[in-house]
């Protein structure tokens, strides 16, 4: 079979790899190469000399990202967000793509759609803003209300009272995902045969029956699909989400900092670049094992839910 | 005749639940969509409430007053908020044009199922999005090796070519009847020429979807801004705005402009009406462009 070895392929198909190439040598730049960079994490590194000429220095960046405490805390929040985030999105989103499917006044029913996927297209500076002039400790809507109730302001960007940004955060995150998601699920209960719900309809099932014998079964692939898509991004936080939202107010850090800010910071304040690049190594590593594990139990179980 | 009652029953019971769950739905989908709309009514009353009132009462969901003051702070001084302009749009059609043909003639490549090397060329490109050098890596790379610092090519490369938008156009493609390609290659058409002359005019609506979601992208963009960009005439508008709410400098630098005192300037409502000038573009578009997206979207949610 030696005629089709790779050069055959390459002569034969020359026109589709010159069509792919641009593409690839973009690739190839953009993200192939700078992964070089990550050699940074082993090394003690110096401007001057250089991502490739500073020297090496083992395993010391990553013992002193989790000896100095930073490197638990930024991920376990990062972990602990990402899970929250994700059982509140998916379930908000399976619920209103439930309703949604079942509402019978065409027109409200697609207003209502279109409200709900506007924050998708809002960028995170817009978002940012809202949120300081929801909570802001002078003029925020929120504090208006309290004070209009007599009751005392409340400062959310001091430490006390970090421990709210988790549910702020995990509001803003479904406010803005709550309608893309459930277009996905739109779409997978749109797909459902409508033959099952009459027949459901003659056995005498109500509408709560249907829901749970019908449309949970038919929407679970989906649902682990979706699942399975976060879980591979599990230590990846949402730099643009917090950043926006909590800022450079350290106060909050104990409770907000994710791995993705963390490095944005040291690489703003020219922190220890070694030790940043450890965290973002120790990031991908484990998200490329987590999907490759996490992919290999699915297929296992079921291999229509495999993602590859 | 008690069977024909517990039939009439049931039939009351299964109405009734009906009935229990459209209210309550129709409930908790409103207030949802309440929760959506909000933020947007806060902003654009802010933006014309008085500079004084918001200061003694907050911010609510009706203007405290009614002024068109910050507007016409704004608009005293376009100079900043038009080149914003110009930058952000730039950028915008740029690297949706370029991104768009790259990203098609890819997903035509791995979608072709008679090219034997289609999976490698996918996983190379999907490898990037489980594995990457993050953004300490990017950012030494762009500044140190490709000397991108301060230029528009850094808003524009990261951008261009999303894989998760790759894979949805291959999904597309693959929708089109194959029959079309074979009989084109039997005709002696070359891959060049069945891309450009068949592919590429029945993928209209896939173009359209995939164009839009790369162009959403860019005008949101302004994290790449704040890494790579410093003169301030080079900021998009999401940065510039960013960088308005941030910074008193910049504050100062709008009054320095109008010739007043910074506490003059009415800093909450400009940063609002600001705000509300940056969004506006897309929710105007956002009713006509809406149908595309949720195509997008629903056809990414089907495996490929």
């Amino acid at each position: 079979m030696k005629k089709h070895g790779f050069l055959y392929e390459l002569r034969k198909n020359k026109a589709l790899f010159l069509m792919a190439a641009p593409a690839v040598l973009l690739t190839f730049f953009l993200a192939y190469l700078p992964m070089s960079g990550l050699v940074l994490a082993f090394k003690n590194f110096n401007y001057s000399l250089g991502v490739f000429g500073s020297a090496w220095n083992g395993f010391d960046n990553f013992a002193y990202l989790f000896q100095s405490g930073t490197g638990w805390l930024i991920t376990r929040n990062t972990i602990l967000y990402n899970l929250m985030n994700l059982i509140t999105s998916q379930f908000v989103a399976v619920i209103v793509a439930i309703i949604i499917s079942e509402m019978v006044g065409r027109l409200y029913k697609r207003f209502v759609q279109s409200v709900i996927f506007l924050p998708y297209f809002i960028s995170w500076v817009i978002v940012g803003i809202f949120a300081y002039n929801l909570f802001n400790y002078e003029t925020g809507v929120l504090n208006g209300l309290l004070r209009a109730m007599g009751s005392e302001p409340l400062n959310l960007y001091t430490s006390e009272n970090a421990w709210m940004w988790v549910f702020i955060i995990c509001l803003f995150n479904m406010w803005k995902w709550t309608g893309y998601n459930s277009i996905i699920y739109i779409a997978a209960i749109t797909g459902i045969d409508a033959e099952c719900y009459e027949a459901a309809d003659i056995d005498g099932a109500n509408i709560f029956h249907k829901i749970w014998y019908i449309t949970f079964p038919a929407i679970r692939p989906t649902i682990i699909t979706m699942i399975l898509l976060q879980v591979g991004r599990i230590l990846r936080g949402d730099f643009e989400m917090f950043y926006q939202l909590v800022g450079s107010s350290g106060q909050l850090f104990q409770v907000t900092d994710v791995i993705d800010t963390y490095v944005f910071r040291s690489l703003a304040t020219s922190g220890n670049l070694g030790m940043t690049a450890a965290a973002s190594f120790y990031q991908s590593a484990v998200c490329f094992i987590l999907v490759i594990v996490v992919n290999k139990i699915v297929s296992k179980i079921d291999q229509d839910s495999a993602l590859f | 005749m008690p069977k024909t009652t517990s039939v009439r029953s049931n039939k009351i019971k299964v109405a009734g639940a009906t009935i229990a769950f459209n209210v309550i739905g129709y409930i908790l989908i409103s207030i949802l969509a309440l929760v959506c709309l909000i933020p947007f009514i806060i902003l654009i009353s802010g933006s014309f409430s008085v500079e004084q009132e918001i200061r003694l009462h907050g911010l609510s969901i009706l203007p405290q007053g009614f002024s068109t003051e910050a507007y016409e702070f704004v608009f005293r001084q376009p100079m900043d908020i038009i080149r914003a302009y110009g930058i952000t749009i730039f950028i915008t059609a740029v690297g949706a044009g370029v991104g768009l043909i790259l990203l098609t003639m890819t997903a035509f490549v791995i979608s072709r199922k008679d090219f034997k090397y289609r999976n490698v060329i996918s996983f190379y490109f999907y490898f990037t999005t489980l594995f990457n050098g993050g953004m300490v890596c990017t950012y030494i790379f762009f500044i140190r090796y490709y000397h991108l610092k301060d230029s528009l090519l850094a808003l524009i490369l990261p951008g261009l070519c999303p894989v998760f938008y790759m894979l949805i156009m291959r999904n597309f493609i693959q929708a089109l009847p194959t029959a079309l390609i074979e009989s084109a290659k039997i005709d002696g058409a070359g891959e060049v020429r069945i891309f450009f002359q068949i592919v590429l005019p029945l993928l209209g609506s896939g173009l359209a979807t995939i164009g839009l979601f790369i162009a959403l992208g860019y005008w949101n963009d302004w994290y790449n801004a704040m890494l790579y960009i410093n003169s301030e005439w080079k900021f998009p508008l999401q940065y510039m705005l960013y960088n308005m709410t941030q910074k008193a400098a910049a504050m100062s630098r709008i009054a320095t402009l109008l010739g007043i005192p910074v506490e003059d300037l009415p800093s909450t409502t400009l940063k609002l009406a600001m705000a509300v000038i940056a969004t506006g573009p897309i929710i105007l578009l956002y009713p006509f462009l809406q149908k595309y997206f949720v195509k997008g979207v629903t056809i990414g949610s089907v495996k490929g």
